[in-house]
């Protein structure tokens, strides 16, 4: 690339700013551009396609019996209940967890931290931590919460267990959307006589929130998509009732997909592309939320 | 000069909203005590949870029995996990568990982890899983081959094409399709075809292979290359008969053996491992449990097969149940 760009930034000194050269370079590049968002968004329609065709029929046959039905070893008999109502605990206990500690940690580091040494040590482990692989945090969640804290593989520890891996992801975007707060607003509340907890959390925060809230929910649909943590930790895979409180054992949809697809009979491949159908559409409702947010609500400056 | 706002702090009616999704969530279903101590004796009764990790070779034959089983005892929660064989008895021996499923019998050291522990075990043999050695289904001239072939396939630096392996075969690549180290099935077959890992004059298996954790990936490469070789458990050969071939193997005796439930439960065929069930002594003093295995022992033979394994004679099962009395 260079080799090419070098004469062409000479010509442009010397004047010859509309060469054809420049133009048809021009267009190369925008239409590699194009090429590479259209590979994105061609790779997803692709997923999307191959699990609907594979999985939709399962789905649409019996869709009651589906939603409703535990596990079972007949392909056809199997439904998701169990993995189904793990899933929506799960996203529940770790949105309860990761929302307020995370958005605790992201005002204290925006707007209340001292800046030395510790805060820019504690920044850049976050920053760390939000690329560290799931299947760790399993292990993690594997030896604090299931093991040392006694929960055995319960819903608390999965929940836990996911919001700690959300964590970073939450900070990260709540401090960027702190961030964008003008100054003045701050100064506008100080010259009225507020406390600095007064201007965050009277002004600063409420501006923040459509942006945190983004964060949130798209680390959150990222966590319920995740298998290896839940697998590390125990997850069960075939349980035949729905949990009653945190201390139950579970299931959850990524884990049953993952197991399904495994089994020796085609049709099990069938209802684990009909579960991923479930899957996406609860990671789209998220999803769809969290636009809806941000469009909404977002202030301009 | 931070002066804590006293009152309800509005944003947190959105955090309340998300919490709010467990509020939508809260189960409907039978409850199910934790302790089944009350109402010994009596079926109906029984309650309780029991957990069962380990092999997911074995959990569907856990899932199909605990299906069945909740028929009569919904108040019972039984719960199975498939943390591999390895892992189950590790829970197992940290009494984190109730049953622990495997698809080899208890290693020595984690025999040692479970005394240090405390966890006083028995074992119950439930089935038996063939492995199948198998080709593409387009491939012609492999029908039988022996152990030693089949070591000479497998062992590292071992044979890279087919005439190596017998000088009627063509001279043709070798394309193996293989389940990965981490893979229970790999560890059986190594073991039965190269010899004990552990001791020194055994061979030692190639890595210079396709592998792959899943056994339907495999029989994806299988079928579309003629010249492959691979095996998993028969289970996956029977669901894909139409594109797969099974290559009979000879044992000592030199007489070749298909692959078969009759040949398998029979012993001849020489390729199949046992799956167990392993259950903790203070476990069986539960009655949900004691119930629980007894049942598992009574109906494996009928529903065995279904999932794609084969029942194991019919002494295996008395004995374990003689056992639970």
């Amino acid at each position: 690339m260079t080799a090419v760009a070098l004469p062409i930034a000479a010509r442009l000194r010397r004047g010859a700013s509309r060469s054809r050269l420049g133009l048809l370079l021009d267009a190369v590049f925008s239409s590699g551009l194009f090429v590479g968002t259209f590979l994105g968004v061609l790779a997803l329609g692709l997923l999307l396609w191959t699990v609907y065709d594979r999985g939709w029929e399962r789905l649409a046959s019996d869709p009651s019996g589906f939603f409703a039905n535990f596990v079972s070893r007949f392909p056809a008999r199997a439904g998701i209940k169990a993995a189904l109502y793990g899933t929506a605990w799960l996203m529940g206990l770790t949105a309860l967890f990761s929302f307020p500690i995370g958005v605790g940690a992201a005002v204290y580091l925006e707007e209340f931290a001292p800046r030395n040494r510790l805060t820019s040590f504690v920044e850049a482990n976050i920053a760390n931590l939000a690329g560290v692989p799931s299947v760790v945090y399993g292990i993690l969640g594997l030896g604090v919460f299931v093991r040392f804290m006694r929960m055995g593989p319960s819903l608390l520890a999965g929940g836990l267990t996911l919001a700690l891996m959300s964590l970073p992801l939450i900070i990260i975007a709540a401090r960027e959307s702190l961030r964008a707060v003008p100054v003045s607003i701050r100064l506008a509340a100080y010259a009225l006589g507020a406390t600095k907890w007064q201007a965050v959390r009277h002004h600063v925060l409420p501006a923040a929130m459509p942006g945190t809230m983004t964060g949130v929910i798209l680390s959150l649909s990222r966590a319920i998509g995740e298998t290896a943590p839940l697998i590390v930790i125990g997850a069960a895979v075939s349980i035949f009732n729905t949990p009653d409180d945190v201390r139950d054992p579970f299931s959850a949809l990524p884990v049953l997909i993952f197991n399904w697809t495994s089994r020796p009979q085609p049709a099990f491949a069938e209802a684990a592309a009909a579960a991923g159908i479930v899957l996406l559409a609860m990671l789209l409702a998220m999803n769809t939320v969290a636009i809806f947010l941000r469009k909404r609500f977002a202030t301009r400056w | 000069m931070r002066r804590l706002g006293g009152r309800g702090i509005r944003w947190g009616a959105v955090s309340l909203a998300l919490a709010l999704v467990l509020a939508g969530c809260g189960g409907d279903d039978d409850g199910g005590g934790t302790a089944g101590t009350g109402g010994a004796g009596e079926q109906h009764t029984l309650s309780g949870s029991i957990s069962i990790d380990g092999s997911s070779t074995v959990a569907p034959v856990s899932e199909a029995i605990a299906e069945e089983f909740r028929k009569d005892h919904s108040a019972v929660n039984v719960s199975v996990g498939t943390s591999g064989t390895g892992g189950g008895f590790k829970k197992f021996c940290a009494n984190e568990i109730d049953i622990a499923d495997a698809s080899r019998p208890i290693k020595d050291e984690e025999k040692e982890a479970c005394a240090a522990a405390g966890v006083d075990f028995t074992e119950f043999r439930v089935g038996l899983d063939g492995l199948a050695i198998v080709t593409s289904a387009q491939n012609e001239f492999l029908q039988c081959l022996s152990i030693e072939q089949l070591a000479t396939i497998f062992k590292d630096g071992g044979a890279s094409t087919w005439n190596q392996v017998d000088p009627k075969f063509p001279n043709q690549k070798i394309a193996i399709f293989a389940p990965g180290s981490d893979s229970g099935t790999y560890d059986f077959f190594v073991e039965e075809v190269l010899g004990d890992p552990k001791k020194p004059e055994s061979l030692k298996p190639r890595s210079d292979y396709t592998a792959s954790e899943d056994d339907n990936t495999l029989v994806q490469g299988i079928k579309g290359e003629k010249n492959s070789w691979g095996y998993f458990g028969f289970a996956y050969f029977n669901e894909n008969k139409n594109v797969l071939k099974a290559i009979k193997v000879s044992g000592k005796d030199g007489k070749c053996v298909e692959p078969s439930d009759a040949t398998v439960e029979s012993g001849d065929y020489p390729l199949s491992r046992p799956l167990f069930i392993y259950v903790k002594k203070s476990a069986l003093a539960r009655p949900e449990v004691k119930e629980f295995v007894r049942f598992y022992l009574e109906t494996t033979p009928e529903i065995i097969t279904d999932v794609g394994y084969t029942a194991a004679p019919e002494e295996d099962y008395k004995s374990g149940l003689d056992q639970l009395k």
